[in-house]
């Protein structure tokens, strides 16, 4: 099932789910002529979307709407939390081409900040899958959440098979105690290699996708606090506001300090194709289990 | 419209005026735009739209959004004339112990949605609008905004994207008083042409003034303008309307008035007789 396929099932069961997209159609290409009733395109204007999708919910719809991460985030940022937060209505955003896979486009397209601004809306929730297999499995589950979800679309090809997602709960891989990686997002991917090369080195690591990191799920993360020696946060984010922060807030709220090494972003990222990217930014798996290494040695 | 009709329309503006009046005392509230926008928002309510607080779940029901949210006095006073809210209720006006503040919020039985951050309204009743057309259902969605909002982009934007769905069941009115917040609009950022603004946009524009009954009953009867098209009310109005010593006056935006101000604007209102106000806007936007 693609996500164009999840998506027609669901309207196909019940009339009030409702697309919308600002002329980004790149997830459901051959959707539209199959939903006439079920389909708004509103052409360039991330605003009026928004807008109209909490009109739309008003009505007992649950508006999915798209367009790229950074123009619906920002650009329609006020609209979002006034019109849906505020009114704390069901209207699904799903961001395309977040964080890196912005790739070639430079920085007026990189969502950074993206998980930074969403979650600080009361009554927001937000998914970040680690890749197709991860959002097509959580797809269901925020689309019928009964609050408004950001979603960072991520299509990106699946190197494990995920677990159905209970929203607020990451999922663990392993039970290493030297060092614990919290990823969400795309990186899950390049975590879940650098991982093993940690392994190969004679390091004990578990690795946590965070899939919702609003709600966070505290336990986990608190729970790898107290069982492993360095933990990792990494994120194509800001260091500001996303996950990093999270963790901090979590040990303040707690009251326990602990080792965290940061791998995110400080400012916007060289723009190219994606595998450059990460090279020249320090993303790839072997260059995020180096940075580990020297932190941890 | 019969005269006896037309009195009663009267007689109610009135009242509401007085309670948008005390409104401004105790916190103080925008009553210029209030004073403007109380005579449409009475006839919408009274002669227009099918919609209480009971008839919610109807399907055949209406929709009214302010979007202009300064107005609430002249809203809620409204609603105070229609029986859907207590009059004691305007005294707890910027009380905690209550959700009457200064821009609307669904707490109040009556408001659709809230509003306070312009340019919102427009999009959000353009999606009631679209939702009713794909249902086939012949609901009226009347968005009421203010001139100064058509600042906004995002006005500009939604009728784009409203006339290209042709959302002939939706019904914008401008309540046209001049002014935004500190300045007469034609000095600040000039509208004029707006008929002709609008209709290059793709809507049907009448205009209409927008104190006169009547004359309003005759233009909002003709709604839908023309099939397949947004229709627009253009209401000319007046800034402060009904208080000679307030009207057309850029100083009397958002006024806090003393008690004894708020008494002399009480008998002002009945009297044209103007009372001596010292009391400025005191907030700017």
């Amino acid at each position: 099932m693609t996500y164009a396929d999840i998506v027609l099932k669901l309207i196909n069961e019940d009339d009030r789910y409702i697309i919308m997209t600002s002329e980004n159609r790149a997830a459901f290409r051959a959707l539209p002529p199959l939903i006439p009733k079920n389909f708004i395109d509103t052409g360039i204007t991330e605003q009026t979307m928004i807008g109209m999708a909490a009109g739309l919910a008003l009505r007992g719809r649950v508006p999915v709407v798209h367009a790229l991460a950074t123009f619906l985030t920002m650009r329609a940022f006020e609209f979002i939390r006034t019109d849906v937060g505020i009114g704390n209505l069901p209207v699904k955003i799903v961001g395309a081409v977040p964080g890196f896979l912005s790739d070639g486009n430079g920085p007026t397209h990189q969502a950074i900040e993206d998980v930074s601004i969403m979650r600080g809306i009361p009554n927001m929730n937000v998914f970040c899958p680690a890749d197709e297999d991860d959002m097509l499995k959580g797809l269901k589950t925020t689309i019928q959440y009964p609050s408004p979800f950001y979603m960072r679309y991520n299509p990106t090809q699946a190197l494990v098979e995920h677990s159905p997602l209970e929203i607020g709960k990451a999922e663990t891989f392993g039970d290493g105690t030297d060092i614990a990686i919290l990823v969400y997002g795309f990186l899950f991917g390049e975590a879940f290699k650098a991982k093993k090369i940690l392994e190969e080195q004679g390091k004990s690591v578990r690795l946590i996708n965070i899939r919702t990191p609003k709600p966070i799920d505290e336990d986990a993360v608190m729970k790898a606090v107290r069982e492993c020696k360095q933990i990792v946060t990494i994120e194509d984010h800001l260091i500001t506001g996303g996950l990093y922060s999270i963790v901090g807030e979590l040990l303040l709220k707690n009251k326990i300090a602990a080792d965290v090494l940061p791998i995110a972003l400080k400012t916007w990222f060289k723009p190219a194709l994606l595998n450059d990217v990460l090279e020249y930014e320090g993303f790839t798996a072997e260059k995020i289990s180096q940075t580990i290494l020297n932190n941890f040695q | 419209m019969t005269n006896k009709k037309l009195t009663k329309l009267q007689n109610q503006a009135l009242k509401v005026r007085e309670h948008i009046i005390r409104m401004s005392g105790n916190g103080g509230c925008f009553i210029g735009a209030s004073l403007s926008c109380a005579d449409i928002i009475l006839y919408l309510y009274k002669e227009f739209l099918n919609v209480s607080p009971e008839n919610l779940s109807d399907p055949k029901r209406d929709y009214f959004f302010l979007s202009k949210g300064h107005d609430v006095p002249a809203l809620y006073g409204t609603y105070v004339e229609l029986g859907w809210l207590e009059e004691s209720r305007l005294s707890n006006h910027l009380k905690t112990n209550d959700t009457i503040y200064w821009h609307p919020n669904r707490n109040i039985p009556g408001v659709e949605f809230h509003s306070g951050s312009l340019g919102h309204n427009l999009s959000v009743a353009m999606g009631v609008a679209m939702d009713c057309k794909l249902r086939k259902q012949k609901n009226k969605v009347v968005v009421v905004v203010g001139d100064g909002e058509l600042n906004e982009g995002s006005m500009w934007e939604g009728l784009l994207v409203a006339s290209a769905y042709k959302l002939d069941n939706l019904l914008i009115v401008v309540d046209r008083n001049q002014f935004q917040a500190n300045m007469p609009t034609e000095e600040l950022i000039p509208l004029n042409p707006l008929k002709k603004k609008f209709e290059a946009f793709g809507c049907e524009v009448k205009k209409v003034n927008g104190h006169n009954f009547e004359k309003m009953d005759q233009t909002f009867k003709e709604f839908p303008f023309q099939k397949g098209k947004v229709s627009v009310v253009i209401a000319e109005t007046v800034r402060g309307k009904g208080l000679p010593s307030i009207e057309k006056r850029a100083d009397r935006w958002f006024v806090n008035f003393k008690p004894e101000e708020v008494e002399g604007l009480l008998s002002e209102l009945h009297s044209k007789k103007k009372t001596k106000l010292t009391s400025e806007t005191i907030v700017a936007r």
